[in-house]
């Protein structure tokens, strides 16, 4: 009976999608010799037109099995989850410790490459997450700290472990500069400045040959080393050890690579254990309380100008860790990595794996960089799929992956 | 304690007040009453410095706070519970009683945090519960305990009965008798003149910006000015 009502307004749809799928997926470009040629495809229209004629019609079913099936039920809820917390991550870390050794190279290199944004995601999220301030401009703190040390390494021959501390301290002050001129401002137009000094930072990069290197970048950025040992097959200086001779194994290349995930996993770690500390700290409770409401916080006393340059300047410097760490790792950097994408990337990270969550964050960082390479397949539809999964996540999840957890209930006493 | 002289505030080009003295003296519960819009949120406002004052000077314990920047005016003794409460939603009633104390001393954090629980049992209860699941009148209490957490020498409360049933109301107002016997002076501004007036030792009347009468509390609410303008007849 339902079905027969429906029937013309499911007509009318499959219409209507018709005429807005033509021009976009029923015609193709064909290049035929010299020329190209437009080509007429019907397939994917009709497509389209019977999925959302069959939706239409079949709408009422559809809703209730899904309201059935209920998503987001899957998820564990924060409650359960904070009890398993310490066992889980004890687990999971001991599990990736042992991982790289059994898996693929290029496996193991996705994984770093999700560590490196593992580090991005959880300093934006002092800013986002926790203080509140909308950062779109966070890759000028990857880009600083990229910078930092590919420049010195290349200028004064410093090495890695020499340069992360000097290259994190540049970067938090590039936050605390970054932090003044926007301290009166608030949410969008914040957004909008801190957009507009990522895009100063990329610019600069691209313009100051001299000291940048322009458009080439920074070549031969060495890699850190071991305990002063190196990850090669001869020495680069002579009388240098090398990692494989000192241990007395045979050269291998993969090794590098598995040396750069622990690391990353170690910087990962050390990150998670000092903003852990932070947020328990007034300092973290400030920045809670400074997201929530500005002026209540002013008129208790908390001078709104230090916490948000702290909450700026120990975000950025994050994003320096993360920086130093991918230029070490490519060996070359060049401005195109510091373009706005990542920015928005980053940000994506945060929001999807849930403002002020650690653990969402993690989830979401690693999904966002390993989605892409396991559906590389797909190529252009790839994207697509991305942006599917957003909205899908903002329908289900509205509040992120993991949300930020805290007590609600109180126990009976 | 606390002393306006001639003070003028504008916000751009309109002028919110027009040269307001007042006093209030230690250990005193002080009022001041007017209806909608008459300057009495932005008199509270000028003492906390935001905005400041365009003339005048306002005195707090016999230092000149008129030019300070807010949060260090907040950090010499006064504490605001602001008008509409503001507390922090996402924030757990302990978290927001902390940043209230967030200046305070530290080793007596425990017991400011008793003293605002005997004040406030209900506020004991519900101590994990986020701000923002309290009903009104626990939010309100809240506002003036996270505001009690700084150890205040004089407490400005901005139209704590705002939304609230008269029961509650008549709780809260008696909380702050209480709170006037551990020695804390209060300015109270209120648009609940009768509750104000009864509660108060003295009142202040303001009107477009001025203040019209000045008087002890038993005497305004016999005041046939203020019982026709304020009191319903």
């Amino acid at each position: 009976m339902t079905l027969k009502r429906r029937l013309p307004e499911a007509l009318s749809m499959s219409l209507l999608t018709a005429l807005l799928t033509l021009p976009v997926l029923g015609v193709h470009l064909q290049v035929e010799g010299l020329k190209v040629a437009l080509q007429g495809d019907a397939r994917p229209v009709c497509i389209a037109m019977t999925a959302v004629f069959l939706a239409r019609l079949f709408q009422e079913p559809l809703k209730q099995a899904y309201s059935w099936l209920n998503l987001g039920r899957l998820l564990p809820g924060p409650q359960r989850l904070a009890t398993y917390r310490t066992p889980l991550l004890t687990l999971l870390v001991g599990a990736a410790l042992i991982w790289p050794f059994f898996a693929s190279r290029g496996a193991v290199d996705v994984a770093t490459l999700s560590l490196i944004y593992v580090m991005l995601g959880l300093g934006l999220n002092i800013v986002v997450g926790y203080a509140g301030l909308l950062d779109l401009g966070y890759v000028a703190f990857y880009a600083v700290g990229a910078y930092s040390y590919a420049l010195l390494a290349q200028n004064f021959g410093l090495g890695f472990w020499e340069c992360l501390p000097v290259s994190v301290a540049m970067t938090a002050t590039a936050g605390c500069l970054l932090g003044f001129p926007v301290l009166r401002l608030r949410g969008d137009y914040l957004a909008i400045v801190t957009l507009g000094f990522g895009e100063i930072v990329y610019l600069l990069l691209n313009n100051l040959d001299s000291l940048t290197g322009g458009p080439d970048g920074v070549k031969n950025i060495p890699k850190p080393t071991f305990f002063g040992l190196e990850f090669a097959r001869e020495p680069s200086t002579p009388g240098g050890v090398t990692f494989h001779r000192f241990f007395g194994l045979d050269y291998r290349g993969g090794d590098v690579v598995i040396f750069l995930f622990l690391l990353a996993l170690v910087l990962v770690l050390f990150i998670l254990f000092v903003i852990d500390r932070l947020i328990r700290m007034p300092i973290g409770r400030a920045w809670e309380a400074l997201r929530e409401d500005e002026l209540a916080c002013v008129s208790l006393g908390l001078n709104p100008t230090v916490i948000k340059l702290s909450a700026f300047t120990l975000g950025a410097s994050f994003g320096g860790f993360a920086g130093a760490f991918f230029a070490a790792r490519q060996g070359f950097i060049n401005p195109e990595s510091f373009t706005f994408i990542e920015s928005a990337i980053v940000l994506a990270i945060v929001v999807l794996g849930g403002m002020g969550s650690q653990i969402g964050v993690i989830l979401a960082a690693v999904a966002l960089t390993v989605l892409p390479e396991v559906a590389r397949q797909f190529q252009e539809y790839r994207m697509l799929a991305f942006g599917l999964v957003m909205i899908l996540m903002m329908i289900w999840r509205p509040q992120g992956l993991l949300p930020a957890s805290r007590p609600r209930l109180e126990l009976p006493q | 304690m606390l002393k306006l002289e001639a003070v003028h505030t504008f916000y751009g080009p309109v002028e919110a007040l027009k040269g307001v003295s007042l006093e209030v003296n230690a250990g005193e519960i002080v009022t001041l009453i007017g209806a909608n819009g008459a300057g009495k949120s932005t008199l509270l406002k000028t003492v906390c410095g935001l905005p400041q004052a365009t003339h005048g000077t306002i005195t707090f314990a016999g230092e000149d706070i008129t030019r300070k920047p807010t949060h260090l005016i907040m950090q010499s003794g006064l504490a605001l519970a602001p008008e509409g409460r503001r507390i922090f939603p996402g924030l757990t009633v302990l978290e927001n009683l902390h940043i209230g104390g967030f200046f305070a001393d530290k080793s007596r954090l425990e017991a400011d945090l008793e003293r605002v629980y005997t004040l406030f049992p209900i506020l004991k209860e519900r101590r994990h519960q986020r701000g923002g699941t309290l009903s009104g009148g626990e939010q309100q209490m809240l506002a003036i305990a996270r505001a009690l957490m700084s150890r205040p020498t004089l407490l400005l409360l901005d139209e704590p009965s705002l939304g609230l049933a008269p029961l509650v109301i008549a709780q809260i107002f008696r909380i702050l008798e209480a709170i006037r016997q551990e020695g804390v002076t209060i300015f109270l501004v209120e648009q609940n003149a009768h509750r104000a007036l009864q509660l108060a030792d003295r009142g202040y009347v303001l009107e477009n910006g001025w203040i019209v009468l000045a008087d002890t509390g038993a005497n305004l609410l016999v005041n046939a000015a203020v019982r026709k303008a304020y009191l319903g007849g």
